[in-house]
Protein backbone atom coordinates (compact mmCIF):
# COMPACT_ATOMS: atom_id res chain seq x y z
CA UNK A 1 0.00 0.00 0.00
CA UNK A 2 2.18 2.93 -1.03
CA UNK A 3 0.96 6.53 -1.83
CA UNK A 4 2.05 7.78 -5.08
CA UNK A 5 0.90 11.05 -7.49
CA UNK A 6 0.77 12.77 -4.56
CA UNK A 7 1.81 16.71 -5.30
CA UNK A 8 5.24 17.46 -4.55
CA UNK A 9 6.93 14.37 -3.40
CA UNK A 10 10.03 15.74 -1.02
CA UNK A 11 11.44 12.54 -0.62
CA UNK A 12 10.54 9.11 -2.61
CA UNK A 13 11.77 6.06 -0.97
CA UNK A 14 11.82 3.30 -3.07
CA UNK A 15 11.92 -0.58 -1.87
CA UNK A 16 14.09 0.93 1.26
CA UNK A 17 15.33 -2.79 3.11
CA UNK A 18 17.69 -2.15 6.09
CA UNK A 19 20.23 -4.21 8.10
CA UNK A 20 21.34 -4.23 11.79
CA UNK A 21 24.45 -6.59 10.74
CA UNK A 22 22.93 -9.89 9.52
CA UNK A 23 19.46 -8.75 11.23
CA UNK A 24 16.77 -7.19 8.65
CA UNK A 25 14.96 -4.56 9.89
CA UNK A 26 12.60 -2.59 7.21
CA UNK A 27 11.75 -4.61 4.14
CA UNK A 28 10.92 -3.26 1.01
CA UNK A 29 9.31 -0.06 2.20
CA UNK A 30 8.10 2.13 -0.77
CA UNK A 31 6.45 5.37 -0.08
CA UNK A 32 6.36 9.39 -0.88
CA UNK A 33 6.97 12.11 2.03
CA UNK A 34 4.50 15.10 0.63
CA UNK A 35 6.06 18.82 1.11
CA UNK A 36 5.15 20.60 3.38
CA UNK A 37 2.93 18.22 4.77
CA UNK A 38 3.24 16.38 8.30
CA UNK A 39 4.01 12.60 8.00
CA UNK A 40 2.87 10.55 11.00
CA UNK A 41 4.80 7.02 11.59
CA UNK A 42 3.16 5.03 13.96
CA UNK A 43 2.87 1.09 14.99
CA UNK A 44 4.34 -1.20 18.19
CA UNK A 45 7.54 -0.83 19.53
CA UNK A 46 10.36 -2.75 17.07
CA UNK A 47 8.34 -2.08 13.62
CA UNK A 48 11.29 0.04 12.13
CA UNK A 49 9.74 2.97 11.81
CA UNK A 50 12.65 5.04 13.70
CA UNK A 51 15.08 3.26 11.54
CA UNK A 52 13.38 4.10 8.59
CA UNK A 53 13.27 7.54 9.77
CA UNK A 54 16.76 7.54 11.21
CA UNK A 55 17.58 6.64 7.42
CA UNK A 56 16.24 10.00 5.65
CA UNK A 57 19.33 11.99 6.88
CA UNK A 58 21.57 8.52 6.96
CA UNK A 59 22.47 8.48 10.79
CA UNK A 60 22.83 4.87 10.77
CA UNK A 61 26.37 5.12 8.63
CA UNK A 62 27.44 6.16 12.46
CA UNK A 63 27.80 2.25 13.56
CA UNK A 64 29.56 0.00 11.53
CA UNK A 65 27.01 -2.92 10.01
CA UNK A 66 24.39 -1.05 9.35
CA UNK A 67 23.40 -0.64 5.78
CA UNK A 68 20.16 0.82 4.01
CA UNK A 69 19.77 -0.86 0.18
CA UNK A 70 17.15 0.82 -2.41
CA UNK A 71 16.53 4.72 -2.99
CA UNK A 72 15.52 7.33 -1.07
CA UNK A 73 15.49 10.44 -3.47
CA UNK A 74 15.21 13.32 -1.81
CA UNK A 75 14.26 15.86 -4.63
CA UNK A 76 15.45 13.01 -7.20
CA UNK A 77 18.50 12.37 -5.67
CA UNK A 78 19.55 9.22 -3.98
CA UNK A 79 20.99 10.31 -0.26
CA UNK A 80 21.62 6.58 0.48
CA UNK A 81 24.33 6.99 -2.04
CA UNK A 82 28.00 7.40 -0.14
CA UNK A 83 28.96 9.61 -3.23
CA UNK A 84 26.41 12.35 -1.05
CA UNK A 85 28.34 13.93 1.87
CA UNK A 86 26.77 13.52 5.00
CA UNK A 87 27.21 17.12 6.24
CA UNK A 88 25.42 18.76 3.31
CA UNK A 89 22.66 16.19 4.13
CA UNK A 90 22.15 16.39 7.76
CA UNK A 91 22.10 20.59 6.91
CA UNK A 92 18.77 20.10 4.64
CA UNK A 93 17.57 17.58 7.03
CA UNK A 94 17.20 18.26 10.71
CA UNK A 95 16.42 15.76 13.51
CA UNK A 96 14.80 15.99 17.28
CA UNK A 97 14.85 13.30 19.49
CA UNK A 98 12.40 11.89 22.48
CA UNK A 99 14.85 13.18 24.86
CA UNK A 100 15.58 17.38 24.41
CA UNK A 101 19.67 17.37 24.25
CA UNK A 102 20.33 21.27 24.50
CA UNK A 103 24.54 21.88 24.59
CA UNK A 104 26.28 23.01 27.67
CA UNK A 105 26.20 26.45 26.34
CA UNK A 106 23.70 29.46 26.77
CA UNK A 107 20.35 29.42 24.93
CA UNK A 108 21.94 31.90 22.18
CA UNK A 109 24.92 29.89 21.55
CA UNK A 110 22.58 26.79 21.11
CA UNK A 111 21.01 28.36 18.54
CA UNK A 112 24.42 30.21 17.29
CA UNK A 113 26.19 26.82 17.30
CA UNK A 114 25.29 25.54 13.84
CA UNK A 115 25.07 28.41 12.35
CA UNK A 116 28.72 29.32 13.28
CA UNK A 117 29.44 25.84 11.61
CA UNK A 118 27.68 26.49 8.57
CA UNK A 119 28.48 30.26 7.33
CA UNK A 120 30.27 33.09 9.13
CA UNK A 121 28.02 35.77 10.08
CA UNK A 122 28.52 39.16 11.35
CA UNK A 123 27.28 39.59 14.97
CA UNK A 124 24.61 41.78 13.96
CA UNK A 125 23.84 39.25 11.36
CA UNK A 126 23.75 36.47 13.62
CA UNK A 127 21.57 37.71 16.11
CA UNK A 128 19.19 38.63 13.94
CA UNK A 129 18.67 35.06 12.94
CA UNK A 130 19.21 33.41 16.45
CA UNK A 131 16.12 35.53 17.21
CA UNK A 132 14.15 34.79 14.30
CA UNK A 133 14.83 30.72 14.67
CA UNK A 134 13.83 31.37 18.62
CA UNK A 135 10.63 32.72 16.91
CA UNK A 136 10.10 30.42 14.47
CA UNK A 137 10.48 28.11 17.34
CA UNK A 138 7.91 29.68 19.32
CA UNK A 139 10.33 30.25 22.23
CA UNK A 140 11.41 34.28 21.85
CA UNK A 141 9.00 35.68 23.98
CA UNK A 142 9.77 33.26 26.82
CA UNK A 143 13.78 33.63 26.63
CA UNK A 144 14.26 36.90 24.79
CA UNK A 145 15.62 37.76 28.53
CA UNK A 146 17.65 35.11 29.17
CA UNK A 147 19.65 34.46 25.85
CA UNK A 148 23.08 33.91 27.94
CA UNK A 149 21.50 31.84 30.32
CA UNK A 150 22.48 28.02 29.97
CA UNK A 151 19.71 25.77 27.82
CA UNK A 152 19.55 23.42 30.22
CA UNK A 153 18.50 25.67 33.03
CA UNK A 154 15.15 25.82 30.54
CA UNK A 155 12.09 23.96 31.28
CA UNK A 156 11.77 20.30 29.39
CA UNK A 157 9.35 21.90 27.08
CA UNK A 158 11.28 24.73 26.50
CA UNK A 159 14.54 22.54 25.57
CA UNK A 160 12.31 20.54 23.48
CA UNK A 161 11.70 23.72 21.61
CA UNK A 162 15.04 24.98 21.92
CA UNK A 163 16.29 22.06 20.04
CA UNK A 164 13.73 22.64 17.25
CA UNK A 165 14.64 26.47 17.30
CA UNK A 166 18.40 25.01 16.50
CA UNK A 167 17.16 22.66 13.98
CA UNK A 168 15.35 25.23 11.83
CA UNK A 169 18.24 28.11 12.71
CA UNK A 170 20.30 26.33 9.65
CA UNK A 171 17.29 25.98 6.98
CA UNK A 172 16.76 22.51 6.80
CA UNK A 173 14.30 21.12 4.38
CA UNK A 174 12.92 18.19 6.20
CA UNK A 175 12.56 18.35 10.13
CA UNK A 176 12.11 14.64 11.68
CA UNK A 177 10.76 14.07 14.48
CA UNK A 178 11.53 11.15 16.38
CA UNK A 179 8.74 11.07 19.63
CA UNK A 180 9.48 14.80 20.33
CA UNK A 181 6.83 14.58 22.97
CA UNK A 182 6.72 11.57 24.87
CA UNK A 183 8.80 12.84 27.98
CA UNK A 184 6.62 16.37 27.84
CA UNK A 185 3.56 17.25 29.86
CA UNK A 186 0.15 17.78 28.17
CA UNK A 187 0.50 21.60 27.81
CA UNK A 188 4.05 21.80 26.39
CA UNK A 189 3.10 18.38 23.78
CA UNK A 190 0.05 21.17 22.68
CA UNK A 191 2.54 23.79 22.57
CA UNK A 192 4.88 21.84 20.33
CA UNK A 193 2.13 20.54 18.40
CA UNK A 194 0.94 23.88 17.41
CA UNK A 195 4.28 24.54 16.72
CA UNK A 196 4.66 21.43 14.08
CA UNK A 197 1.61 23.12 12.86
CA UNK A 198 2.82 26.58 12.21
CA UNK A 199 6.98 24.90 10.98
CA UNK A 200 5.05 22.54 7.99
CA UNK A 201 4.23 25.96 6.27
CA UNK A 202 8.24 26.35 5.62
CA UNK A 203 9.70 22.42 6.29
CA UNK A 204 8.25 19.03 5.25
CA UNK A 205 7.64 17.23 8.60
CA UNK A 206 8.07 13.53 9.33
CA UNK A 207 7.32 12.75 12.86
CA UNK A 208 7.46 9.38 15.06
CA UNK A 209 4.97 9.19 17.92
CA UNK A 210 3.82 6.60 19.74
CA UNK A 211 0.87 8.57 20.93
CA UNK A 212 -1.88 7.47 18.27
CA UNK A 213 -3.74 10.20 18.87
CA UNK A 214 -0.75 12.76 18.33
CA UNK A 215 -0.46 11.08 15.03
CA UNK A 216 -4.32 11.75 14.35
CA UNK A 217 -4.17 15.44 16.17
CA UNK A 218 -0.94 16.82 14.21
CA UNK A 219 -0.28 14.96 10.56
CA UNK A 220 -1.83 14.70 7.05
CA UNK A 221 -0.35 11.17 6.37
CA UNK A 222 0.04 8.31 8.56
CA UNK A 223 2.02 5.07 7.72
CA UNK A 224 1.54 2.03 9.85
CA UNK A 225 4.53 0.13 9.84
CA UNK A 226 4.54 -3.47 11.51
CA UNK A 227 8.08 -5.94 11.81
CA UNK A 228 9.80 -3.38 9.34
CA UNK A 229 6.78 -3.54 6.72
CA UNK A 230 4.85 -0.55 5.44
CA UNK A 231 1.26 -1.82 6.25
CA UNK A 232 -0.75 0.89 4.93
CA UNK A 233 -0.21 4.42 4.42
CA UNK A 234 -2.91 7.20 3.82
CA UNK A 235 -4.37 10.26 4.74
CA UNK A 236 -4.70 10.45 8.65
CA UNK A 237 -8.40 10.97 8.19
CA UNK A 238 -8.71 8.17 6.62
CA UNK A 239 -6.36 5.62 8.65
CA UNK A 240 -7.96 6.97 11.73
CA UNK A 241 -11.78 6.56 10.66
CA UNK A 242 -11.67 3.92 7.77
CA UNK A 243 -8.40 1.77 7.26
CA UNK A 244 -8.34 -1.04 4.61
CA UNK A 245 -6.07 -3.28 6.27
CA UNK A 246 -7.31 -5.34 9.09
CA UNK A 247 -3.91 -5.50 10.79
CA UNK A 248 -3.76 -1.12 11.08
CA UNK A 249 -7.10 -1.83 11.98
CA UNK A 250 -6.47 -3.84 14.93
CA UNK A 251 -3.31 -1.52 15.82
CA UNK A 252 -5.37 1.53 15.89
CA UNK A 253 -8.99 0.58 17.57
CA UNK A 254 -6.22 -1.26 20.78
CA UNK A 255 -6.86 -4.78 19.45
CA UNK A 256 -3.32 -5.78 19.02
CA UNK A 257 -1.38 -8.30 21.04
CA UNK B 1 -11.84 -9.10 14.87
CA UNK B 2 -10.08 -9.96 18.08
CA UNK B 3 -10.82 -8.31 21.31
CA UNK B 4 -9.05 -5.10 22.60
CA UNK B 5 -6.52 -5.06 25.04
CA UNK B 6 -8.35 -3.08 27.38
CA UNK B 7 -11.34 -5.75 28.46
CA UNK B 8 -13.50 -2.83 29.76
CA UNK B 9 -13.41 -1.01 26.26
CA UNK B 10 -14.32 -3.84 25.04
CA UNK B 11 -17.33 -4.54 27.71
CA UNK B 12 -18.23 -1.62 27.27
CA UNK B 13 -18.59 -1.26 23.49
CA UNK B 14 -20.25 -4.78 23.95
CA UNK B 15 -23.08 -3.39 26.41
CA UNK B 16 -23.78 -0.31 23.82
CA UNK B 17 -24.84 -2.95 21.60
CA UNK B 18 -26.58 -5.09 23.05
CA UNK B 19 -28.58 -1.82 24.99
CA UNK B 20 -29.05 -0.64 21.02
CA UNK B 21 -30.76 -4.13 20.54
CA UNK B 22 -32.78 -3.94 23.43
CA UNK B 23 -34.14 -0.78 22.03
CA UNK B 24 -34.25 -1.83 18.73
CA UNK B 25 -36.55 -5.00 19.93
CA UNK B 26 -39.17 -2.92 22.18
CA UNK B 27 -39.42 -0.98 18.85
CA UNK B 28 -40.38 -3.28 16.85
CA UNK B 29 -42.85 -5.27 19.11
CA UNK B 30 -44.56 -1.77 19.92
CA UNK B 31 -44.97 -1.54 16.25
CA UNK B 32 -46.17 -5.04 16.19
CA UNK B 33 -48.35 -4.23 18.81
CA UNK B 34 -50.10 -1.26 17.91
CA UNK B 35 -51.00 -3.07 14.48
CA UNK B 36 -52.37 -6.26 16.32
CA UNK B 37 -54.56 -3.82 18.52
CA UNK B 38 -55.51 -2.22 14.99
CA UNK B 39 -56.87 -5.56 13.50
CA UNK B 40 -58.07 -7.02 16.52
CA UNK B 41 -59.43 -4.01 17.76
CA UNK B 42 -57.99 -4.08 21.11
CA UNK B 43 -58.09 -1.04 22.99
CA UNK B 44 -56.44 -2.39 26.09
CA UNK B 45 -53.20 -3.67 23.90
CA UNK B 46 -53.29 0.12 22.00
CA UNK B 47 -53.09 1.91 25.28
CA UNK B 48 -49.60 -0.50 26.70
CA UNK B 49 -48.38 0.47 23.43
CA UNK B 50 -48.47 4.22 24.43
CA UNK B 51 -47.47 3.76 28.10
CA UNK B 52 -44.33 1.89 27.02
CA UNK B 53 -43.34 4.23 24.93
CA UNK B 54 -41.35 5.55 27.78
CA UNK B 55 -38.81 2.71 28.34
CA UNK B 56 -37.74 3.33 24.69
CA UNK B 57 -37.11 6.95 25.47
CA UNK B 58 -35.40 6.23 28.45
CA UNK B 59 -33.04 4.22 26.96
CA UNK B 60 -32.68 6.20 24.08
CA UNK B 61 -31.12 8.75 26.78
CA UNK B 62 -29.47 5.83 28.09
CA UNK B 63 -27.46 5.03 24.89
CA UNK B 64 -26.33 8.32 24.57
CA UNK B 65 -24.89 8.40 27.59
CA UNK B 66 -22.75 5.03 26.91
CA UNK B 67 -21.67 6.97 23.81
CA UNK B 68 -20.65 10.59 25.50
CA UNK B 69 -18.65 8.63 27.69
CA UNK B 70 -17.23 6.49 24.97
CA UNK B 71 -16.51 9.47 23.06
CA UNK B 72 -14.80 11.50 25.98
CA UNK B 73 -12.84 8.26 27.89
CA UNK B 74 -11.94 5.87 25.03
CA UNK B 75 -11.19 7.92 22.43
CA UNK B 76 -12.25 5.45 19.65
CA UNK B 77 -11.08 5.06 15.87
CA UNK B 78 -11.56 3.35 12.97
CA UNK B 79 -14.09 0.78 13.44
CA UNK B 80 -15.16 1.16 17.20
CA UNK B 81 -15.68 5.21 15.90
CA UNK B 82 -18.02 4.44 13.19
CA UNK B 83 -19.83 1.92 15.67
CA UNK B 84 -19.92 4.78 17.87
CA UNK B 85 -21.15 6.69 15.44
CA UNK B 86 -23.47 4.56 13.93
CA UNK B 87 -25.50 3.92 17.33
CA UNK B 88 -25.98 8.03 17.97
CA UNK B 89 -27.44 8.67 14.52
CA UNK B 90 -29.76 4.87 14.22
CA UNK B 91 -31.12 5.57 18.31
CA UNK B 92 -33.04 8.77 17.03
CA UNK B 93 -34.16 6.61 14.14
CA UNK B 94 -35.20 3.68 16.53
CA UNK B 95 -37.11 6.61 18.79
CA UNK B 96 -38.74 8.42 16.40
CA UNK B 97 -39.98 4.69 14.98
CA UNK B 98 -41.63 4.07 18.55
CA UNK B 99 -42.86 7.58 18.42
CA UNK B 100 -44.57 6.33 15.35
CA UNK B 101 -45.78 3.09 16.67
CA UNK B 102 -47.78 5.22 19.41
CA UNK B 103 -49.05 7.48 17.16
CA UNK B 104 -50.54 4.32 15.25
CA UNK B 105 -51.82 3.22 19.06
CA UNK B 106 -53.49 6.20 19.15
CA UNK B 107 -55.22 6.54 15.82
CA UNK B 108 -56.64 2.86 16.94
CA UNK B 109 -58.51 4.15 19.69
CA UNK B 110 -60.23 6.59 17.22
CA UNK B 111 -61.12 3.80 15.07
CA UNK B 112 -63.38 2.91 18.04
CA UNK B 113 -65.65 4.95 16.64
CA UNK B 114 -64.82 5.34 13.19
CA UNK B 115 -63.83 1.77 12.24
CA UNK B 116 -61.42 1.57 9.40
CA UNK B 117 -63.31 -0.77 6.50
CA UNK B 118 -60.81 -1.53 4.20
CA UNK B 119 -57.68 -2.35 5.66
CA UNK B 120 -55.71 -5.08 3.63
CA UNK B 121 -53.65 -2.48 1.89
CA UNK B 122 -52.40 -1.30 5.55
CA UNK B 123 -51.56 -4.80 6.77
CA UNK B 124 -49.30 -5.35 3.76
CA UNK B 125 -48.03 -1.70 4.09
CA UNK B 126 -47.54 -2.81 8.02
CA UNK B 127 -45.60 -6.44 7.01
CA UNK B 128 -43.76 -4.60 4.71
CA UNK B 129 -42.36 -2.29 6.96
CA UNK B 130 -42.08 -3.66 9.87
CA UNK B 131 -39.79 -6.62 8.27
CA UNK B 132 -38.02 -3.40 7.43
CA UNK B 133 -37.28 -2.24 10.82
CA UNK B 134 -36.76 -6.34 12.08
CA UNK B 135 -33.70 -6.35 8.98
CA UNK B 136 -33.06 -2.88 9.84
CA UNK B 137 -31.75 -4.51 13.47
CA UNK B 138 -30.46 -8.03 11.98
CA UNK B 139 -28.24 -6.60 9.81
CA UNK B 140 -26.76 -4.08 12.57
CA UNK B 141 -26.60 -6.60 15.37
CA UNK B 142 -24.31 -8.78 12.41
CA UNK B 143 -22.48 -6.27 10.88
CA UNK B 144 -24.37 -7.13 7.39
CA UNK B 145 -23.93 -4.79 4.84
CA UNK B 146 -25.43 -6.58 2.22
CA UNK B 147 -28.51 -6.92 3.62
CA UNK B 148 -28.41 -3.26 4.56
CA UNK B 149 -28.32 -2.49 0.85
CA UNK B 150 -31.04 -4.94 0.25
CA UNK B 151 -32.89 -2.76 2.78
CA UNK B 152 -32.26 0.49 0.76
CA UNK B 153 -33.36 -1.22 -2.49
CA UNK B 154 -36.56 -2.19 -0.59
CA UNK B 155 -37.86 1.14 -0.09
CA UNK B 156 -39.03 1.91 -3.07
CA UNK B 157 -41.72 -1.05 -2.58
CA UNK B 158 -42.82 0.13 0.59
CA UNK B 159 -43.04 3.78 -0.91
CA UNK B 160 -44.85 2.20 -4.25
CA UNK B 161 -47.51 0.46 -0.99
CA UNK B 162 -47.87 3.68 0.53
CA UNK B 163 -48.78 5.46 -2.74
CA UNK B 164 -51.82 2.78 -3.65
CA UNK B 165 -53.09 3.25 -0.62
CA UNK B 166 -53.25 6.25 -0.93
CA UNK B 167 -55.37 5.93 -4.00
CA UNK B 168 -56.89 3.37 -2.55
CA UNK B 169 -58.23 5.89 0.52
CA UNK B 170 -58.69 8.63 -1.61
CA UNK B 171 -61.61 6.76 -3.76
CA UNK B 172 -63.53 5.53 -0.73
CA UNK B 173 -63.68 8.96 0.31
CA UNK B 174 -65.01 10.42 -2.86
CA UNK B 175 -67.08 7.25 -3.17
CA UNK B 176 -68.91 8.25 0.08
CA UNK B 177 -68.03 11.00 2.45
CA UNK B 178 -68.92 8.75 5.51
CA UNK B 179 -65.55 7.18 5.14
CA UNK B 180 -63.36 10.74 5.02
CA UNK B 181 -62.85 10.22 8.69
CA UNK B 182 -61.82 6.69 9.08
CA UNK B 183 -60.21 7.14 5.37
CA UNK B 184 -58.06 9.86 6.98
CA UNK B 185 -56.98 7.72 9.72
CA UNK B 186 -56.25 5.00 7.43
CA UNK B 187 -53.99 7.45 5.66
CA UNK B 188 -52.36 8.75 8.54
CA UNK B 189 -51.42 5.29 9.59
CA UNK B 190 -50.38 4.03 6.36
CA UNK B 191 -48.26 7.24 6.69
CA UNK B 192 -46.82 6.38 10.02
CA UNK B 193 -45.82 2.42 8.97
CA UNK B 194 -44.07 4.42 5.44
CA UNK B 195 -42.27 6.56 7.71
CA UNK B 196 -40.80 3.28 9.99
CA UNK B 197 -39.86 2.15 6.54
CA UNK B 198 -37.65 5.43 5.74
CA UNK B 199 -36.52 4.88 9.23
CA UNK B 200 -35.27 1.31 8.68
CA UNK B 201 -33.72 2.77 5.58
CA UNK B 202 -31.91 5.68 7.74
CA UNK B 203 -30.37 2.65 9.91
CA UNK B 204 -29.32 0.37 6.94
CA UNK B 205 -27.43 3.17 5.39
CA UNK B 206 -25.56 3.92 8.89
CA UNK B 207 -24.65 0.13 8.87
CA UNK B 208 -23.29 0.34 5.27
CA UNK B 209 -21.05 2.99 6.63
CA UNK B 210 -20.36 1.14 9.83
CA UNK B 211 -19.16 -1.88 7.87
CA UNK B 212 -17.27 -0.57 4.85
CA UNK B 213 -16.48 3.21 5.68
CA UNK B 214 -18.94 4.74 2.77
CA UNK B 215 -21.33 6.65 3.53
CA UNK B 216 -24.04 6.38 1.06
CA UNK B 217 -26.77 8.48 2.83
CA UNK B 218 -28.95 10.87 0.20
CA UNK B 219 -27.62 8.85 -2.64
CA UNK B 220 -29.91 6.62 -5.36
CA UNK B 221 -29.84 2.90 -4.76
CA UNK B 222 -27.60 2.60 -7.62
CA UNK B 223 -25.58 5.31 -6.78
CA UNK B 224 -24.99 3.64 -3.35
CA UNK B 225 -24.31 0.54 -4.62
CA UNK B 226 -21.39 1.56 -6.82
CA UNK B 227 -20.04 3.24 -3.98
CA UNK B 228 -19.92 -0.04 -1.80
CA UNK B 229 -18.39 -2.13 -4.81
CA UNK B 230 -15.78 0.21 -5.27
CA UNK B 231 -14.68 0.07 -2.05
CA UNK B 232 -14.59 -3.84 -1.94
CA UNK B 233 -12.82 -3.34 -5.27
CA UNK B 234 -10.23 -1.30 -3.32
CA UNK B 235 -9.41 -3.40 -0.34
CA UNK B 236 -9.10 -6.71 -2.44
Amino acid sequence: MTKTNKPDVKIAVRNLNFFYDNKQALFDNTLDIVANKVTAFIGPSGCGKSTHIRCYNRMFSLYKGHRGEGEILFDGENILDPKVPELQLRHRVGMIFQKPTPFPMTVYDNIAYGLRLHGNYPQSELDDRVEKALRDGALWDEVKDSLRKPGTALSGGQQQRLCIARAIAVQPEVILMDEPCSALDPIATAKIEELIDELKKKFTIVIVTHSMQQAARVSDYTAYFYLGKLIEYDDTQVIFTSPQNQKTEDYITGRFG
Amino acid sequence: MSEHTIKRYEDELNELKETVLSMGSLVEKAVRRSMKSLIEQDAKRARKVIERDRAINSLEIEVDEMTRNLLALRQPAAGDLRFIITTIKIVTDLERSGDLAEAIAEAMLQTEDHPLTHTDSLHNLADKAILQLQQALDCFAHGDADLAMAIIESDKKVNTLFKSLQRENLTYMMEDHRQITSGLLAYSIGKNLERIGDHAVNIAEMVVYMVRGQDVRHSSYKKAAALVAEDEQTKA
